[in-house]
Parts: C-alpha cells; structure tokens; sequence
C-alpha cells in the first residue's frame, strides 16, 4: 500500500531542475499588461490631493485608476469588507495601496508606481499596545473574556505566585515566492484567474464580487506556491482582484506580482503582541488559576484576527490542565500592516504565553521545568480505545447572503462579541473551553524524548560548564505542544474531491487543496492509490481548480491532507465500488471478493491487471468518475460562549533544545535539538518529518533572529532580507534529532494519520526557553526574555538576571 | 555595436549592448524564457537567482539578479536548467535533493541546486558557507545538507564544466587595464564605477535609478592583483572579497574568519574590496579590520598616485575623499603578531549587515600594549578609530584594568545611532565588551558561541 511510504514530493524532479512552473512563470498571451501599486507614504490621514499626471506620462503606462476611476470600490476584505482595493478618501498605513499602475510591463509599472504625487492631511497615527489602548482603538468593541472557575480567588489562595508580562514579536511569512496574479478575460465576460493563493474559492469570491459577475463566470487555478505559511490565505486578493479588474477594463491579460520590498510593506504578518500574565500554583507547583491578558497588535482591518485570536486563547492551557482561569483579549486596531494567518494562527502566540508562565514559575518555585509541566499536564489517556462509528452532525443555520462564507473572516462577520460570565472550573479533563481531552499522550511522549534527548545527564553536564564558564553560557530546556485540529469555523471543516479514472487505467485527481510545499498533492495521491490498489505513478494531481471543486476551504488550519484526504478517498471508494459490482456481476461472485492490490484485480481465482478491470468496466459502461466529499464529524463550537468541542483532536509533540550565549554580545546559537511528534499513522514519514524539520526552524526564527521593526511613523524598517533575517543555514540544529511517535490517531481521520502543518512550528518555543535558561545562569535573578530573542534582548535578560 | 558574448548552457550568445544595467535575470526570465531561476527579493540577499558563471578564474555561484550583462562578456553561464546532462540525467545534487526531500515548496530550489553544483564541481565540503547565501523557508535545511553531504562522494559529471567563448572580443564599457580606466575616467568623471555591482544593483532594482554612463572595473586585470611580502599584502581595488579570504587565509586566519561572515558566498564571489570602500558605508565590513592593520588606501585620478591613511578617506557620512575621475586603486596592509582581532556582531551570524564591527591590533611589549589600533564600523557616520580608547590602552598592561578603562573611553568615541538592527545602548555596549571579548580571546579563553558542539 503507497499510504505510509516515505515516497519523494510529487514535483520533486521539476524542482530541481527549473520545471516546476509557478504563477510568475506562466507563459503569458501576447500584449499581457503588468501592475503596481502606488503606496500611501503617510500612516493615517485623509488623501486631499492626488496628482497621478507623472505617472501616466511615464513610459510605458496603459492606464492609472485611483479612488475615482469606480463608483463601487472593490473590496478585498475577507471578513468585515473593510479593505478597499484603493485607498478611498483615507489611508490607514504606509505601504496602503493608493493608486493602480498598469504598464506594459513589470518594471515600467513599478517606475511609474513611484511618481505619484499623493497629499494628506496626516493624524497621529496609533502604532503600538499602549498607543491603541489609550485610544480605545479596538476591534469588536472591546475585550473578549473567557473564564472558568474564578481565578483570582485561586491565585490569591495560591503558595506560589507569578506575575509579568512578555513582548512577543510578529513574523513575515518569507514565502520564497512573493504574492502573484493573471487575469485572462474571457469570451462572455468572465475570468480565468491564476493566483498563488492557498484559498481559491475566496479568490474566486472577491473577484466575482468585483466584477459583480456570479461566481461560475471566474474561474482560479492554482498549481503550486512557493510557500505560504497563511501569508497566502486573505493578501492575494488585492492583487487577484486588481488583475481582474484591469483585465475587464482593458481587455487584456494582466498580471502582477509584488516586488519583495512591496509585498513586506503593504502585506500582513503575525499578530505581535504584548501577554500579561498573573498565576498562582500550589506548594508542589501545580496550578490553581491563571489570569492573561493578551494584547493583540491587529493592524488597520480586520482580515481573520478575531479567528486568529481566539486560537491563541483556545491555545493558552497548551498542554496543562487549569482549574480556574480568565482570558481577557484584546484586539487592537493600528495604523500598521493588518496582521493575518500565520502557520498556528494564533496558537503559537497563545501557546507561548502559558510556557512563560511555566518558566518563571520553575524559576520562583526552584522545580525542576519538566517535572513542574509534567505536574500539570493533562491526564494521560487510557490506552487507544478506537471512537465508535461516525455520529451525525448537526445542521448549521443558514447564513445571511452574501457574506464570505469560506472565509475564516467569516466567524467574525457572523457572531457578536464573546464576553463570558464566570463557569464552572475546567475540572476533570477539560480544556478551559470545556472540551474532553480524550487523547492526551505527553507524559508517555516527553518520557520517551527525555530519555533519547538524554536530558538530564545533559542538564547536570551543563549546569557543571556553566559554572567555570564566565563568558558563554549554555541552556537547556524541553517543550511540549498540544495543538487542537479543525477550523474553528466549523462550517469550514468539509471538502471535495473529484476522482477521475480514464480507460487506460490511470488516474486524474482534483481535490480543493493547494500544494504550497507541504507535500499534499503527495500524500492524496498516496491514498488514492491504495484506495484503487496501484501505484502512486497511475495518479495524477492537475491544478486545484475552482471550476473542478467547487466551495473549498483555505488549504490552512493543518487540514489539508485531513480533509482532501478523506473526499479522495471517498470519491475512490465510490468508484472501486462500482468496479467491484461490476465485475462481481460479470463473474459470477460477491462485490467482497473483489480485490484491488498490488495494481491487480482479483476476482475469486480471477485476476486480471488494473488496466484491464479498467477498460472492462468501461465497456461494461460503468461511471469511472466521481466525486467526494468529507465532512469533520463529531465539532461544535459556540463562539461566544467560549465552550464546545471546537477540535476533532489534538496533535501532540515535544522537543529538547540546547543553546548557547555569549553574555558579552547576546549573539546565541542552537547547538542541538532533539524532537519526538505524533503524527498519528503517518501517511509518508519522509514529509511529515519534513514539516516537523523546517516548522521547528521557522519557529525558532520567529523567537530569535526575525525582528520587525516600526519606525514612530509607522514605517516598517525591516522590509527586505537584508534587514528581515529568516534563519540560515547555519542557523539550523547541527544535532537535529526527529522521531516520530507510533501511535495512530484514535479518531476515525484519514488512515489514522494527524495533521502535521502548524504544530511542530510550536516546538520552536524550546529554544526560546533554552535561551531564558542560558540567561537565568547569569544570575539570581528570572530574565524575563522578550522575543525575539535578539542578541540585544538577550543582553537585556542577562542583565536582568543579574539584577542589573 | 558592441556585443556582449557569452554561453549560456553552452550556446553561444552575442547581444548588442542595449540598457547595460539589465540584470542577468530580468533577461533570462524575461528574453530567454528561462524561468527556473527565481526572483526571490532582486537584491542579492535569498539566492533563489544564483547561476553558475564561470570564466579562467574558474566556476562561481552569482546571484543573477545583481548581475548586469555586460559583466558576462567573456564568460559562461550554467542555470538550472543547464545542470542536468542533455539526455536529462539529473546531476547528483538534483539527485540527492530528491532522494532526500530537499525541496518543499521549490521555489528556492534552482538556486540551491546552482550554488550545490558549484560547490560541487570545486570540491567543497563546507557547505554551511556554501550555502549560506541562499534562504529556505520550508525544509529548516536539515534534508539540504543531507542532500550535499551524500553528492559530496559522487564524481563531477563532465557536462557540468562549463566554457567561456575563445574569442569573445573587446568587452563592452570595460577598460582592460588601470590605465585605460584612468583614461576612460579623466573623459568621463561622473561615469558610475561598477565593480562586482553588489550595492549598484541594488540602486537600480530597488530604487529603480537609471545609472547614466557606466564604467565595468571586471576586465582591469592589473586591478586584480594580491601581492604578498613579509609584512604584508597589497590588494588591487578589483580583488574580489572571496580571493582576498583565501589570500589571507594563512597569516591572518582572525580576518579570513572575519570575511567568512562577510555577506554570503555569491557576494563574496562579486564583491571587490575597492567597492566596499569607495562605497564609504559606515557599515561595509572590510574598513574597520584593514584600518586596524593600518591600512593605506591608494587612489588614482590620471596618471597621479597618491596614498592615504584607510581611515583618512572616511570624511563624512557617505562622503569620501575621493576627486571626480578619481579611483581607488589598491590598499596596503600588514601582517601582525597574532593580537589582531575582527568582530562582527549582526542579528544573523551569516549574510547579514553589522549592527557593529571592529578590527583590534597592537603589540605587546613586555606586557604592555604598544601601537594600539582600534576601529569600528556601525558606529559613527563613517568607520572610525576610536581615540580615546587607544589611548587609555596605550603604553598600559594589557590586562582587564586598562582594558575597562578602553572600555569607559569608548563612551567619548563614539554616539552612535539606534535603527532597525540595534539600539544606541546596545551598540555603544557591546562595542566595550568587544574590547573585553578581544582581551580574553589573546589571551586564549573561549569566547565565541560558533566554536561550541553540542
């Protein structure tokens, strides 16, 4: 069976040698148009000129709109349609697009994008926490509170008491190949759309929406990306739609894509924001309340930070279990990039803020870090009892029309803001959302990884060398993640596939994923052969295509492989099925007897190859195309109640880092790091660990090396890699350590396998820990470490560990 | 017309000199249709663009996004669509990346897979400084330098080795000798000096300039000369960086440590060491060590020479005393005892820009520090020595009293700025602790995180 070999990514060998065609390398028809943008320079204000004369007389401009070149404004919002595709009277950031160049070609366009000669009468612009607070500049009215239990009575009755507060920085999603659309007009006024975007159907959306054309007049089409990492959820779509939008009213095909110094400053990151955090324990460390406030940086529209947020309070118990606790969040709207999805989506953020509370409270109670979680993790789950068959789900109520239903923006287009009065404590095994946790493995799993890690003889090693050690220092330290699986959308947890088997035997596979590196197309294609019993070379993935899967969700959440998995894997049923009625009836013999292994079909004492079952049943007029469709059983989330069963399951790991610092410079280095992740039944070793490789270096690099940088105008100072520093190379563990742990899901998902996307990113936070534990050696005192943790912050804890 | 004649995947090509700030990659992707080599930030820093060039020096990783045309006279161009055999037989480098899932998303892929087959075909094994001038952002480079390590043992397959044209003919806007620049020079004072065109491109990728006339320092010859005595090193203006690090390899091993951190192999491999100092970047890297090795800078205007202290050309932020038709020519400096030291301190070890730097010489005698040279980088408008420090170590025990008291002088030095990459707090901080660094490390403590193991 192919389900579970370690076979290569699908575009492999057109990688690796320049084949593999992303959005920008499309040839183009002849006369294809190109598009820039002209950016708003000031932060916040109101537009009283625009002089755009200069860029229309630049050398190869077609045409220039602005503001007053549409009666209706298209919007690129996936939420609160508060993003015009112009700036319209106002400007809310610098780097807002303002004005549309569109030239005949891409360096003409972004010539004649910098000419324009745009007048405001600037405000204040609101940039930071403190700035936004001050000025009740929010989101959704005010804070949203989750509570259970009542936590301040729990801290104030607490032995051990910890309170502080943690500066938690954004992050630039880097995706190799920056944000990129064509538009090809069609025959009857429709649109074929390419797009590099991990949502289709919402590009499909925005663009219907400002062509106002139905939907079934655009079409998207989307090979691959050259990563996304949630840049490329919602920030295509200004480009996407601008393309369309020229294309329509010229005429011609027209494309655009960002030069990496634009896509940096007008595109969103992660959230950054500032967690204060109040915790009581008792004598032996275990907790008994928790009180966060999470102060969420938002940028100046809405785009998916109130999903976004959410995750990181659904995210900030992590793997420990919390009687009483209360989560204030606060959503803050600045004159800044709006801050979208971000690999964890919020959950890193949250994640991160609970593993502070465990470090500092390590420190002031003199427990040992890993005996203090393993104290207060959740409780380990009975050996694997597999879930009863599928339990029906509950119709959703229907929606109002014309709001963007497969957006996550949606949730918060929908719903009222969610503040909760006081309930009872999350008692027995239950998140602070009060859902079961029915599958929790960290203890046996942060056993086995402390063991391999050899984390303690390492610990004791490593105390001794800092003892003779004045300049350098070394820190260890071990983390867990427990990340929760489905949109928490629920509507959003479905999709489609369409299998299409041809008469010669091979295979053609549509499903609404998009292949942005993480091996998806890979791993469908896998179970699409073991579902037909033949190789994986029969099976072809072609472009997702709206016009082949109609209504799909974001490839985002972890859900690619969960959910295009299981409607592959039923449209293949379907038509086996039918391949197995017919030749049962052709031979005599029961549909059971059928079987499809090993590109052979057996029937009985018959057999014949794939191929020929194929062209059989093909002559015997047999339907050889289907559809399928997978819907997540068992989740319900009330969004404003903070309660339901928001996840299908949770995806577990954990991992050891081992670092170094310089106490003279800050500069600091990973030396090893040792990680042991579930991935349930893995569907191909080779790329989850992959994912769990490169999601634990982006995460590092989000707590160490990537720091973005406002100036107090509101100009982002960090635009470019040369002043934006993903990790390099060397950067990377040079003792890297990766298990995966045996165990299969016991929740019914595809092949019992997990999803593998977001959660490793979490097990970056080790080294941010390590990193504190390096600091605190310093001295008495606890370091309290911003991230990122910048040779600067670190000299900064250093000091204060020193209690200087 | 002046052509400018090259191969590219071993056909030849002969263009008119139109536009000579067109990049390499705008062409390949735009012109040629060669789209496997990326355009991932058009400033030189990810390597998505890299390309084989190869000329007699040998074969190099350039980033072709940075490179303009005319410095491809003469010369081969492999991309990645050159690398497997022509019947389609991957190279082992695309081969091993395959087998061990170095590619995700891909789209830094062709650039690896360049800057691998170069590395490759020139025997390196250090593939951390390889590949330290090419970003991923899925794969966390774990399986890439699996991937590299298991090629490593694969022979060089001969379709790799790459021919510049014979006969390529007078290089477009390129005067073959210093003379000959100096001519061009006296004619056209305000013509825009082009080295490895490292920082140039940048000018007109990103703020989209339309250099006027341009002068290519690539086929002076004589500009490309190292010439090493006893004592020292005199270096042609033309010099690249990554020639300058082998040079010096032997007898100062603490700067061509210092230079392996010097951007990344593809901007060492363009880059002059004329044009990081006539650039005058208060952060350009080479200044601060070579003003520490007492450098002296010697400029050209004509048929005149004449000779500086480094750290005199330094007049201003962004000013240098440098005539119009005035080039630099050559620098001088000397070998040391072994007390030299080069720190660079940046968010990022590799490929990145110094938030401070600083080269530290003196001598010892009978103790006592003698001939102190301290200069920095990052912190001031232009590289700097710094004065008062010198002066409190000079002539004292070379031991942490006079060392705190350097570090307490360097307060008067120095006010430096705070920007995106530092703070002036912790700029002016870890300046004096680079003092004290530079005392433990003569005197032979550990005292950098990059020579642990785990």
């Amino acid at each position: 069976m192919s389900v579970g070999r370690s076979l290569p990514h699908d575009s492999g060998a057109l990688h690796v040698t320049g084949r593999a065609r992303y959005v920008d390398d499309q040839p183009v028809p002849a006369g294809t148009l190109h598009l820039a943008f002209g950016l708003s320079s000031c932060a916040r204000g109101a537009i009283t000129a625009i002089d755009l004369a200069a860029v229309r007389a630049a050398e190869g401009v077609v045409a220039v709109l602005s503001a007053s070149d549409f009666r209706h404004m298209p919007d690129c919002s996936p939420s609160l349609h508060d993003e015009p595709l112009l700036a319209t009277g106002e400007v809310h950031y610098i780097g807002q697009p303002v004005f549309l160049v569109i030239a005949d070609s891409h360096l003409a366009a972004r010539r004649a994008a910098r000419l324009g000669r745009v007048d405001y009468a600037p405000e204040p612009p609101i940039l930071t926490v403190d700035e936004a607070l001050a000025a009740d500049s929010r989101f959704e009215g005010g804070p949203v509170i989750w509570q259970a239990g009542d936590a301040a009575a729990a801290i104030a009755e607490a032995t051990h008491v910890v309170e502080g507060e943690i500066e938690i920085g954004g992050q630039e999603h880097f995706y190799l190949e920056g944000q990129a659309a064509m538009a090809l007009p069609q025959e009857d006024g429709g649109c074929h759309v390419l797009s590099s975007t991990q949502h289709p159907t919402e590009i499909q959306h925005k663009v219907a929406e400002a062509l106002d054309l139905p939907m079934h007049m655009i079409r998207v089409e989307m090979r691959r990306m050259g990563g996304g990492f949630g840049g490329k959820e919602s920030q295509g779509n200004a480009l996407a739609v601008a393309c369309a939008v020229a294309a329509a009213r010229t005429g011609r095909a027209c494309k655009m894509r960002y030069d990496r110094d634009d896509d940096m400053v007008i595109t969103g990151k992660r959230h950054d924001l500032r967690i204060c955090y109040r915790a009581g324990a008792d004598v032996e460390g275990r907790l008994q309340g928790i009180e966060f406030v999470h102060l969420f940086r938002c940028g100046w529209s809405m785009d998916l930070s109130l999903p976004v947020a959410d995750r990181a309070m659904l995210h900030a118990d992590n793997a420990y279990h919390i009687p009483s606790i209360r989560i204030e969040s606060h959503r803050l709207r600045t004159n800044t990039q709006s801050a979208t999805a971000y690999r964890g989506f919020g959950g890193p953020q949250g994640v991160l803020g609970i593993e502070r509370v465990m470090d500092h409270l390590a420190h002031a109670t003199g427990i040992e870090p890993q005996e203090l979680r393993r104290r207060n993790f959740y409780a380990e789950a009975a050996p694997v009892v597999m879930t009863p068959a599928q339990a029906p789900i509950e119709p959703e109520p229907m929606p109002a029309a014309g709001t963007d239903l497969t957006s996550r923006g949606a949730e918060a287009a929908a719903a009222g803001r969610a503040t909760v009065a006081a309930t009872p404590e999350a008692c027995g095994n239950r998140t602070p959302y009060h859902m079961e946790v029915e599958d929790f493995i960290l203890h046996g799993l942060s056993e086995r990884l402390q063991k391999s890690a050899i984390y303690a003889e390492r610990k004791a090693e490593i105390a001794a060398w800092n003892s003779t050690n004045p300049i350098l220092k070394r820190g260890i330290a071990m983390s867990p993640v427990k990340f929760g699986i489905s949109f928490t959308l629920t509507h959003l947890n479905q999709a489609g596939a369409l299998v299409n088997v041809y008469q010669d035997g091979s295979v053609g596979l549509n499903h609404g994923g998009t292949e942005m590196g993480q091996g998806l197309h890979r791993k469908v294609s896998q179970v699409a052969a073991s579902a037909f019993g033949i190789p994986p070379e029969l099976v072809r993935i072609t472009a997702t295509d709206t016009g082949k899967v109609p209504n799909t969700s974001a490839t985002a959440a972890s859900s690619g492989a969960d959910l295009n998995g299981m409607a592959v894997k039923a449209a293949c049923d379907t038509i086996r099925t039918r391949i197995a009625d017919f030749l049962a009836t052709s031979h005599a013999a029961e549909p059971r007897d059928v079987r499809f292994e090993g590109g052979r079909v057996a029937i009985g004492l018959t057999e014949m190859s794939w191929a020929e079952a194929v062209a059989a049943a093909y002559q015997g007029r047999v339907s050889l195309s289907s559809t399928g469709f997978y819907a997540t059983p068992k989740i319900t989330w009330d969004r404003v109640a903070g309660r339901g069963r928001p996840f299908l399951y949770f995806a577990y790991g954990a991992a050891v880092t081992e670092v170094a610092i310089d106490t003279l410079t800050g500069e600091n280095r990973i030396l090893r790091t040792d990680i042991l992740h579930d991935c349930g039944a893995s569907l191909n070793p080779a790329l989850d660990i992959g994912q769990i490789e490169g999601g634990y270096v982006q995460g590092a690099g989000w707590l160490t090396t990537e720091e973005l940088v406002w100036d107090d105008k509101g100009h982002l100072r960090t635009h470019a890699p040369s002043t934006y520093k993903i990790p390099a190379c060397s950067d990377r563990p040079r003792v890297f350590n990766v298990a995966l742990w045996e165990g299969a899901n016991r929740e019914q998902t595809i092949y019992r396998s997990k999803a593998v996307g977001e959660p490793p990113f979490m097990l970056g936070i080790s080294a941010f820990l390590a990193l504190s534990a390096a600091c605190a050696a310093c001295g008495p005192h606890y370091p309290a470490l911003d991230a990122p943790a910048t040779p600067e912050r670190i000299l900064a804890a250093v000091a204060r560990a020193r209690g200087q | 017309m002046p052509e400018i004649a090259f191969h590219l995947n071993g056909t030849p090509v002969r263009l008119p000199l139109g536009d000579p700030s067109r990049t390499l990659l705008d062409w390949l992707r735009e012109d040629r249709g060669l789209t496997g080599t990326k355009e991932g930030c058009n400033e030189g820093d990810c390597g998505a663009c890299t390309v084989i060039v190869t000329d007699e020096g040998g074969a190099r990783a350039l980033n072709a996004c940075i490179l303009f045309l005319p410095q491809l006279h003469g010369r081969a161009v492999t991309t990645v669509e050159g690398i497997a055999a022509p019947d389609g037989t991957l190279h082992p480098v695309q081969a091993a990346m395959v087998e061990h899932h170095g590619s995700q998303c891909g789209f830094c892929t062709p650039g690896f897979i360049a800057s691998m087959a170069a590395g490759h075909l020139n025997g390196r094994h250090d593939h951390d400084d390889l590949l330290a001038g090419n970003l991923c952002r899925c794969t966390g480079y774990a399986p890439i330098l699996r991937a590299a390590e298991a090629a490593a043992a694969e022979p060089v397959p001969d379709w790799i080795r790459a021919e510049p044209p014979a006969d390529p003919g007078p290089a477009p806007l390129a005067p073959d000798s210093a003379d000959a620049l100096a001519a061009a020079l006296l004619e056209a004072p305000e013509a825009l000096i082009v080295g490895g065109a490292t920082d140039v491109g940048l000018w007109v990728t990103k703020e989209l300039k339309r250099p006027g006339q341009m002068i290519f320092l690539h086929a002076c010859r004589d500009l490309q000369d190292i010439e090493e005595t006893a004592t020292g090193f005199r270096v042609g203006a033309g010099v690249t960086v990554a020639r300058l690090r082998a040079a010096v390899e032997g007898s100062l091993p603490a700067l061509a440590e210092y230079l392996r951190r010097f951007a990344s192999e593809q901007i060492r491999a363009a880059a002059t060491m004329g044009g990081n100092i006539a650039n005058g970047s208060p952060i350009g890297d080479l200044p601060p060590a070579l003003i520490a090795l007492g450098a002296t800078l010697t400029l050209r205007r004509g048929a005149a020479l004449r000779t500086i202290p480094l750290q005199d050309f330094f007049l201003d932020y962004r000013k240098q005393d440098r005539a119009a038709g005035e080039f630099v020519h050559s620098v001088e400096f000397r070998k040391t005892n072994g007390n030299f030291r080069a720190y660079k301190i940046s968010k990022r070890f590799d490929q990145d820009i110094s938030a401070v730097s600083c080269g530290f010489d003196m001598m010892l005698d009978e103790g006592r520090a003698t001939g102190v040279r301290l200069a920095f980088g990052g912190m001031a408008g232009i590289p700097k020595r710094a004065r008062a420090a010198e002066t409190a170590l000079e002539g004292q025990p070379f031991a942490e009293p006079a060392i705190r008291a350097a570090m307490a002088a360097l307060a008067t030095d120095f006010q430096p700025l705070s920007d995106m990459r530092a703070s002036a707090g912790y700029r002016l901080e870890v300046a004096q602790n680079l003092l004290l660094r530079w005392y433990h490390d003569v005197s032979g403590a550990q005292v950098s995180v990059l020579e642990l193991g785990a």
